[in-house]
């Protein structure tokens, strides 16, 4: 791009020297533009009361997981006891929080472990899977959309025939698939939704894109001479960002949904403790006709309250990008 | 373009489509790990007898030979016989997908009679107490997974009222599957069965159409013709019902298509739960169990009933909206 750029000697000449000094104040420049685009939009995120509860929530959970070996009481995955033939299925431990004599907050499962350090350690599998997922879809997404959009004809037939590929695939049968030929792991868990969730992102964007490269400004810049990569990063993609925060918000709660759907159906990662896994631990040991509410309630409320959380600050960011639906 | 050949192109990309998504599970089942013919040869079958099985089921052939033969089968809706239970795949199909589209047409039915109604009432009272709260749970309805509404419901009225039945689409010693579907669909014992199933879905899928709607009638709301329906002195529930909401109605019905599709690619987690014996919780058995002809044959079958609803929708789309131009 940088070549193009020179040999052409265009407009942006004085602004697009390629001499080191001036690619720091060239990168400085972008920098700038996409952390004010950013800014305003917080402003407008936080006015709101529903989407400032959200992110407290979320803040929250992020913290409970970082310092989760500190609030936890006992390791997530070590017996508290054995029983006969190592396994117990009727001797569970009432919750101490329900009057019960015991050490174990929530009580413990029929396996023996504590659910209180298994919900703790589950924020961590929620948000790591939410946040990496959502991360790369969005990147891919976005990456791919305008590509797409940018250059259109073949390129642009060819991205979009994959995408419609990608949605003829049912999510969770698919992931289901994928997992089982990967392996049940936390990181093929992720793997399998990237694989198949940056395809919505990438249709919205390319959509923006197209109708973004019609724009007066690209016009300019394409017959001042800038090259394709300089027109995409530095002036389609500010220009999308909205859009791909706002499907990177909405990638967060499918992602922790998709996860916790895949591990309760017992695909999930043996050695990790997830909120699905528990509660798929919970039905396998009929927790439901034993009435043991206080194991399989309170994980499915923290996955609630992580994905509302989500969806109320992707729609308040929907509500800033259009004003229409307000 | 003009609409004949937007038709032709469409339908041919249905084709590739289907094919790529064949293409694509054909390796993938092949380079799932695990022996498949283990389940199905018993450990005291002699040397002999296992590589005989092991060659009716093909699988010694090399990979372009089974890839072209699976390509054959596919065309004839031939998906071979099951590792497990030795029955044609197809009979499997015949057997679950029946009992998943009885579950989620339910669901739909009302999921949709009761998103409509909301969201045209929520968009026309845009700013009231009553739009928030219906946003509020329509945005609840989606955040919470199904399975687990399903697991609160089945232990509320299942295990401590004991008024809906835990498990399963029908009671065991009523016969079932033999007095025949539609005896049984129409029995007091089914609609028992289906009643929570069906509600926790209907919840769940309320959501999506609630918010179209909304927003579809906050577009049309804002259009010139309701202000001449205003200035003609037209009560105000004849414009709400027949002029704003008949034209806000569009989108819903090809994302109504769309989210048919999905909901029948997504009923493997609700059919887990309450064991509901449909397709979804089909495939999940046959992919933990390593029965590649089942498991590859519900994944085509979930695949393509997405497919073809995708393919319905962008076509009714074109004869809905007289607007819509093919370029």
């Amino acid at each position: 791009m940088a070549q193009e750029e020179q040999s052409s000697r265009s407009i942006y000449t004085d602004l697009d020297d390629t001499s080191s000094e001036e690619e720091i104040d060239k990168w400085q420049r972008t920098f700038r533009l996409w952390r004010e685009t950013l800014q305003e939009h917080w402003g407008m995120l936080t006015d709101e009361l529903s989407v400032k509860l959200s992110m407290l929530t979320v803040a929250g959970f992020m913290l409970i997981a970082i310092f989760a070996p500190f609030i936890a009481t006992h390791q997530p995955l070590q017996r508290q006891y054995q029983g006969e033939a190592g396994i117990i299925i009727d001797k569970w431990v009432e919750p101490s929080l329900l009057g019960a004599d015991t050490q174990y907050l929530l009580g413990t499962t029929a396996e023996g472990f504590d659910i209180f350090s298994q919900l703790i350690y589950g924020t961590r599998a929620a948000l790591l899977v939410g946040l990496i997922a959502a991360f790369f879809t969005a990147g891919i997404g976005t990456l791919v959309g305008l590509v797409a959009g940018y250059y259109g004809g073949k390129v642009d037939d060819a991205l979009m025939r994959i995408v419609d590929f990608l949605y003829g695939m049912p999510l969770l049968p698919t992931v289901i698939v994928l997992v089982a030929v990967l392996g049940p792991d936390l990181w093929n868990i992720i793997l399998a939704l990237i694989i198949l969730q940056w395809r919505s992102t990438a249709r919205v964007i390319r959509s923006q894109s197209l109708s973004l490269r019609e724009r007066p400004f690209v016009k300019a810049a394409q017959v001042a001479g800038a090259g394709d990569w300089h027109i995409i990063s530095r002036h389609l993609a500010p220009n999308v960002l909205p859009m791909t925060f706002l499907y990177g918000s909405f990638g967060i709660a499918w992602a922790i949904l998709a996860e916790a759907g895949i591990s309760f159906i017992g695909l999930g990662d043996p050695n990790t403790v997830s909120w699905g896994t528990m509660l798929q631990a919970s039905r396998a040991y009929s927790a439901l006709s034993f009435g043991a509410w206080w194991w399989f309630v309170p994980p499915g409320l923290c996955i609630g309250l992580l994905v509302i959380s989500g969806f109320l600050i992707g729609r308040g960011y929907e509500e800033i990008t259009n004003p229409k639906i307000q | 373009m003009g609409k004949a050949s937007f038709v032709v192109r469409r339908t041919l990309q249905l084709v590739v489509t289907l094919w790529a998504v064949g293409t694509v599970l054909f390796g993938l089942f092949r380079l799932m790990p695990g022996d498949p013919t283990s389940y199905v040869v018993s450990s005291q079958m002699t040397q002999e007898a296992r590589q005989q099985l092991i060659e009716s089921y093909g699988l010694n052939d090399p990979l372009h030979v089974q890839y072209i033969r699976f390509l054959e089968n596919l065309i004839q809706l031939n998906f071979g016989q099951s590792f497990h239970s030795n029955q044609p795949v197809t009979d499997i199909i015949a057997t679950y997908m029946p009992n998943t589209l009885v579950l989620m047409l339910t669901a739909f039915i009302v999921a949709y009679a009761l998103g409509i109604t909301l969201g045209v009432l929520s968009g026309w009272y845009r700013g009231s107490r009553f739009e928030k709260s219906t946003v509020i749970t329509a945005l609840t309805a989606r955040s919470v997974p199904t399975f687990y509404v399903g697991l609160i419901v089945l232990w509320i009225f299942g295990a401590e009222l004991g008024v809906i039945p835990m498990s399963g689409m029908t009671s065991l010693g009523t016969g079932g599957q033999s007095t025949g579907f539609l005896d049984m669909v129409l029995s007091v014992d089914f609609l028992k069965h289906l009643i929570a199933p069906a509600a926790v879905l209907g919840f769940y899928y309320m959501g999506y159409p609630l918010l179209i709607m909304r927003t579809s009638m906050l577009e049309v709301l804002s259009e010139d013709f309701i202000d001449v329906c205003r200035a003609k002195g037209l009560k105000e529930r004849t414009i709400m019902f027949k002029h704003a909401a008949r034209n806000a109605l569009l989108p819903i019905i090809t994302a109504a298509a769309i989210a048919l599709g999905y909901a029948v690619g997504g009923s493997v987690l609700i059919e887990t739960v309450f064991a509901w014996p449909g397709i979804g919780r089909e495939m999940v058995r046959a992919v933990l169990r390593r029965d590649f002809p089942v498991a590859q044959g519900t994944f085509i079958v979930l695949a393509s009933t997405i497919i073809f609803l995708n393919f319905v929708a962008d076509l009714a789309y074109g004869y809905l909206d007289p607007r819509v131009t093919y370029d």
